[in-house]
């Protein structure tokens, strides 16, 4: 048995899985990426919302994760251990469409400000420094209902305008998204190894919620590329505890996601 | 009367000049929607009788032709169709307009080929695991060939607009982001008639020919699919022809017994080829799992130099062997004992 002695340390996506799962609400049906989406949904699954719902892109409502058997992408047999049902890749996307979808769950490469999400062209899209892997289903979930993205932050990673907007978020503040015919959902939180962040109600612009034990404001400042905005009573989170690393551990034994 | 008849001939001819030129802007427009007569008169044209259709891989890609839009099954590492991949490469098609819902090394390998120089998809690269494809940056930054991206919802309203013979598909996704502006007017949206909403019209993919890769079918193509469907059944219904690849050949007496497990019906299949391992080193579900150490090396290949990398893949593992039996021999006895072993674990509980 581990002992349950001192503070417990653990990694970056350790810190992301953890204060992700912590957003969840238990009876939620959860439109999850694979990493630390899907392994914070099963961890809030596991600790405090046994009527969580996981749904996979390639087709999968409800899966129970087998430890040490994590899919290597949304599509492959191991997102149907256990579940639910199967169901062709339009239909479970179509559900987002329907509103059976609480929340979207997904990491990310480059956010702006408004929480629009690139996952397609770093540079010039017509002359491309870097040609990224593109949308998959990340612009369906994004348009389609609220959104939890997880990432690193980091000054490159968190800018004032994404070089391409692919997975929408509060377009360009206030009722763009709206206006653009995007009449339901949006991003709403943002965690990082530094902090929780929400948006502004009318600006629709990043917002620091609280910050992660130890985290300074400035450490924030200094790893965003743009001014963001601190909320009036920001909080400091609660480390992660020992069953919550326990079962992190146990559910990525290879250190796959979690290293 | 005289002069109130002229006068109605006058506003009939200026209606009917107005409809003409109308008519002309139409079929001027940049549209890749196939005409529904066209669709209608090429489904009429196809043999729907009740026949067997066993041929052999090459004799299969030959009903392909070069300029072709090919549709992929399958998804990601899932129930790809390589074999029939394989044989697309080793037969030189050119100029094919490739789809897929999500696209992994096999689009490396027919941009590197030369088969195809477009691939319509919604995300292009081998898997998360193996962080963004070389081979595809390669091609899309030095503009050599298009990976054309559509989000994925958009992908599948896309063919299931094709397989439900309607020109385009009502959807609420895609609008307001740059994918949407990335794909210029092909993608039009409009007011709904009935709610005044705006909404994204995704126009009908109908492939010329639809690649499939099953568990199991009969001689006269009925399929039946375990596990995870993904696309492949709109597909089927979209496509002008469908060549399925299956794992094996079952009779249509064990069809009858379970016709509830039937997801492709005979009569949209033309051509149906027996390939144990067809979707090797992707997996098949129920059978094998990817073949990992494999996929590592492909990434380790083409990691260093991408396209030295894929050539030298192509070299080995398409080009040497002379048939699909060396080939599986070439991806080696304990990596198909491996992953068919994960592979029914699926099973397991």
């Amino acid at each position: 048995m581990t002992k349950r002695q001192g503070a417990p340390t653990y990694t970056t996506s350790e810190l992301l899985a953890v204060m992700a799962s912590r957003l969840m609400k238990d009876g939620q049906v959860v439109f999850a990426g694979i990493g630390v989406p899907l392994l914070a949904a099963t961890l809030a699954q596991r600790t405090f919302a046994p009527q969580l719902t996981i749904l996979f892109e390639g087709g999968t409502i409800g899966p129970f994760i087998v430890p040490g058997e994590l899919p290597p992408s949304t599509n492959e047999q191991r997102c149907t251990r256990r579940a639910n049902m199967v169901l062709p890749i339009t239909d479970v996307l179509l559900l987002l469409q329907r509103g059976y979808v609480d929340v979207g769950f997904m990491g990310g490469a480059q956010i702006d400000r408004f929480g629009n999400l690139n996952s397609s062209f770093i540079g010039d899209p017509s002359h491309p420094k870097i040609r990224l892997p593109g949308t998959g289903g990340g612009n369906d979930i994004s348009s389609l209902t609220h959104m939890i993205v997880a990432m690193k932050h980091e000054k490159r990673r968190f800018v004032s305008k994404v070089d391409f907007i692919t997975s929408p978020g509060w377009i360009r503040g206030f009722q763009s998204r709206q206006d653009s015919g995007l009449t339901h959902g949006g991003m709403w939180r943002v965690v990082t190894d530094l902090a929780v962040i929400g948006f502004d109600e009318e600006r629709r612009e990043m917002k620091v919620l609280a910050l992660h034990e130890g985290v300074r404001r400035e450490q924030v400042i200094d790893n965003t590329d743009f001014d963001i905005l601190f909320g009036a009573d920001l909080e400091v989170t609660r480390r992660p505890d020992h069953f919550e690393l326990e079962v992190l551990r146990e559910l990525d034994p290879q250190r796959l996601y979690t290293a | 009367v005289n002069s109130a008849g002229s006068a109605r001939d006058g506003i009939f001819r200026a209606c009917l000049q107005a409809v003409t030129a109308a008519k002309e802007k139409i079929s001027t427009m940049s549209s890749s929607v196939k005409p529904y007569a066209d669709l209608r008169r090429e489904t009429a044209a196809r043999d729907r009788g009740l026949r067997e259709k066993v041929m052999r891989l090459e004799q299969a890609v030959g009903l392909i032709s070069d300029g072709d839009h090919v549709a992929i099954g399958g998804c990601t590492m899932s129930r790809t169709p390589i074999a029939l991949v394989w044989a697309l490469i080793r037969a030189a098609k050119q100029n094919l307009t490739i789809s897929r819902s999500i696209t992994s090394t096999e689009g490396d390998l027919l941009f590197v080929a030369g088969v195809s120089r477009h691939i319509i998809t919604s995300w292009f690269t081998q898997g998360i695991v193996w962080g963004v494809s070389k081979v595809m940056r390669h091609f899309t930054e030095n503009r050599l060939a298009q990976f054309e991206e559509w989000s994925h919802m958009s992908m599948g309203l896309r063919y299931r607009a094709g397989a439900m013979g309607i020109p385009f598909m009502p959807s609420r996704s895609m609008i307001g982001s740059d994918v949407a502006v990335q794909v210029g007017d092909q993608l039009k949206t409009m007011r709904c008639p009935y709610t005044s909403e705006e909404v994204a019209l995704v126009p009908a993919l109908n492939p010329d020919v639809a690649l499939i890769h099953v568990q199991r079918c009969d001689a006269f193509g009925n399929a039946q699919l375990d596990g995870l469907q993904f696309m492949d059944i709109d597909l089927a219904m979209a496509a002008k022809r469908v060549i399925l690849t299956t794992e094996r050949i079952i009779s249509n007496d064990q069809i009858r017994r379970r016709p509830d497990h039937t997801r492709i019906p005979f009569f949209t299949v033309d051509a149906v080829v027996e390939v144990p391992f067809g979707a090797a080193p992707h997996e098949c579900y129920g059978l094998y799992e990817p073949f990992y150490p494999h996929l590592d090396q492909y990434a380790e290949w083409t990691g260093t130099d991408p396209i030295a990398g894929a050539k030298r893949y192509l070299a080995e593992f398409y080009y040497e062997p002379s048939d699909w039996a060396q080939y599986l021999t070439k991806l080696g006895m304990a990596e198909i004992l491996a992953a068919s072993n994960r592979g029914r674990s699926v099973y397991n509980d």
